[in-house]
């Protein structure tokens, strides 16, 4: 039920056809998803859930910058903060609010791992991805992906 | 040898078409069916090859705000993501711009049209703003950057940007557009959450135009070339 990953036995034909026709898609259309929308993904796939959308325009209406990249500690760098599901349900990083308290609480788990599997951690629309030739990246530099 | 005969006849056709127009306006229905006709026409590039393209390089972002099912990152068959609220259903009433969420956050506080909260739990808890400008010279012919601190501790601690982006001190940090461009510097929020950095966006950093007599300094290699 929480696994994207389950009843894919009989699915898996349609996953490929699937993929086919999303790299198709992807290769016409660039990606709509809001400027600032970070997709967190160190974990997520490897564990069979789907990547973790965080979107900044809905937090940002309702808390300034400060309340989480000064008092919870958020480092300023997409995936950069090594969240995992022990650290949430301790109460840091997201778990400070999404505990039932401040706002909805972590059983929630569609609502948060909300991306397409396989997408890499990234931060969406940023300038570095619109630059039209890639700067220098270090070999084993994180993926970002294609726009 | 023959490859140049080609060419020349070629370019003979060519300029007796685009001449044509010259010689009268009442030839001009001729002229249009003699263009039509002449082999000249397969000149153009994009008979040639379907690689010139219009735009080839230019990315435009289509459709801005959508909604998250149809965003291209959420995954639609996730029950989850039909639950999300829509961008442009929780924009409505806030002051718009040309970029980024399509919002200009620093009018809709200063409009009173939004609080976020400064503290996680208690909403009274207000900012401690500080109006300090920091006029940064430019030597290129774009206008100076001006960085306002006021809109900037709206939203943020001192912590956030001193000493770890920024030292506190005028002047004290090199900062140029490559690194901005890569994400360092006022790059580290701008072009990722902060306005990002498009042409639309230029003069909301640069905005202290430069003094009327000011003009951009010669390059030692044009001030040593002997033939100037
Ligand atoms: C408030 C948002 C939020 C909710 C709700 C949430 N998660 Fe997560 N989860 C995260 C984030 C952020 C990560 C880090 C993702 C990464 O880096 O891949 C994560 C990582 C994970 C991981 C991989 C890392 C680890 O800790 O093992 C698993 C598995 C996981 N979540 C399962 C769940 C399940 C099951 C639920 C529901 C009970 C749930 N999550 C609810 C935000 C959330
Ligand atoms: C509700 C919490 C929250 C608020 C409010 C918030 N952010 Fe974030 N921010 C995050 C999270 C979560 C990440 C991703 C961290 C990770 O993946 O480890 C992030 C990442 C970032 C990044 C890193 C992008 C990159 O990869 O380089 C920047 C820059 C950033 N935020 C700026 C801001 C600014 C500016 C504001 C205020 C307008 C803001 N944030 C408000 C939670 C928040
Ligand atoms: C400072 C508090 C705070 C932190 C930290 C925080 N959130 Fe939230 N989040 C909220 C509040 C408040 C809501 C709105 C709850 C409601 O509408 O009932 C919310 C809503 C959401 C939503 C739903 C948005 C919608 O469209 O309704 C998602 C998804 C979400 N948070 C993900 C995350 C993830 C992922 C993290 C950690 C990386 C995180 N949040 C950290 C306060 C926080
Ligand atoms: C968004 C990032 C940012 C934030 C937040 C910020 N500053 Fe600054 N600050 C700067 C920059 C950029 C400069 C200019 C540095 C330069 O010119 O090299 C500066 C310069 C200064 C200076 C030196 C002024 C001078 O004339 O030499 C002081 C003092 C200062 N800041 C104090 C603060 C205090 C206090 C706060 C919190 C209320 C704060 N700053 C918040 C970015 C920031
Ligand atoms: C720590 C994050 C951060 C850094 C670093 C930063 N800014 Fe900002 N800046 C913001 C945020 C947040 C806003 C509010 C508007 C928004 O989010 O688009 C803002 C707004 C501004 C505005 C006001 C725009 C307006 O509409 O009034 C200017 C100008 C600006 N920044 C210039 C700079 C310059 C120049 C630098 C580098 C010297 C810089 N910023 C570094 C986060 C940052
Ligand atoms: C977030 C604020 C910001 C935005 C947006 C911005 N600039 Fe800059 N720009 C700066 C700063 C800061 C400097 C460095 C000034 C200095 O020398 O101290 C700079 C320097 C420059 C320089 C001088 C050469 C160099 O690299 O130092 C040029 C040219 C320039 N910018 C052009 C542009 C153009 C064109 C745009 C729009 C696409 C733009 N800038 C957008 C902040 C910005």
């Amino acid at each position: 039920m929480m696994s994207y990953k389950a009843d894919r036995s009989i699915k898996w034909r349609f996953s490929i056809l699937g993929v086919l026709a999303g790299l198709a898609l992807l290769a016409m259309t660039p990606a709509k998803a809001e400027y600032a929308d970070v997709i967190i993904n160190n974990y997520a796939d490897a564990a069979g859930m789907r990547p973790v959308v965080f979107p900044h325009w809905f937090h940002r209406i309702r808390f300034r910058c400060k309340v989480c990249h000064a008092d919870l500690g958020f480092q300023f760098k997409a995936g950069g903060n090594k969240i995992t599901m022990a650290k949430i349900i301790d109460g840091k990083f997201c778990g400070a609010c999404h505990n039932g308290e401040v706002a909805w609480s972590v059983e929630n788990c569609n609502m948060c791992h909300s991306g397409i599997p396989g997408t890499p951690t990234h931060i969406h629309g940023s300038t570095v991805q619109r630059l039209v030739s890639p700067p220098y990246k270090a070999l084993n530099a994180p993926q970002q992906p294609q726009q | 040898m023959r490859q140049q005969l080609k060419t020349f006849i070629g370019s003979a056709a060519l300029s007796l078409i685009v001449s044509l127009p010259a010689a009268g306006a009442d030839m001009s229905r001729i002229n249009v069916m003699q263009q039509a006709a002449a082999p000249a026409e397969r000149l153009i590039v994009a008979d040639v090859s379907s690689a010139n393209t219009f735009n080839r390089n230019l990315k435009k972002e289509k459709d801005p705000n959508a909604p998250p099912p149809e965003d291209g990152y959420h995954d639609p068959e996730n029950e989850g993501t039909h639950i999300l609220q829509p961008p442009k259903e929780s924009y409505i009433g806030l002051p718009t711009t040309e970029f980024g969420n399509h919002v200009d956050w620093v009018k809709a506080i200063d409009e009173k049209k939004l609080s976020p909260r400064w503290d996680r739990i208690s909403s009274s808890e207000a900012p401690f703003v500080m109006d300090l400008d920091i006029v940064r010279p430019v030597k290129a012919s774009v206008p100076d950057v001006v960085f306002p601190h006021r809109q900037h501790t709206e939203w943020l601690a001192c912590a956030n940007c001193h000493p770890a982006i920024f030292i506190p001190q005028k002047g004290a940090n090199q900062i140029n557009m490559s690194a901005i461009l890569l994400g360092q510097k006022c790059g580290v929020c701008h072009g990722k959450v902060s306005f990002p950095i498009t042409t639309k966006t230029c003069s909301k950093c640069h905005s202290k135009p430069k003094p009327a007599d000011w003009s951009p300094p010669l390059s030692d290699a044009t001030l040593k070339n002997p033939w100037r």
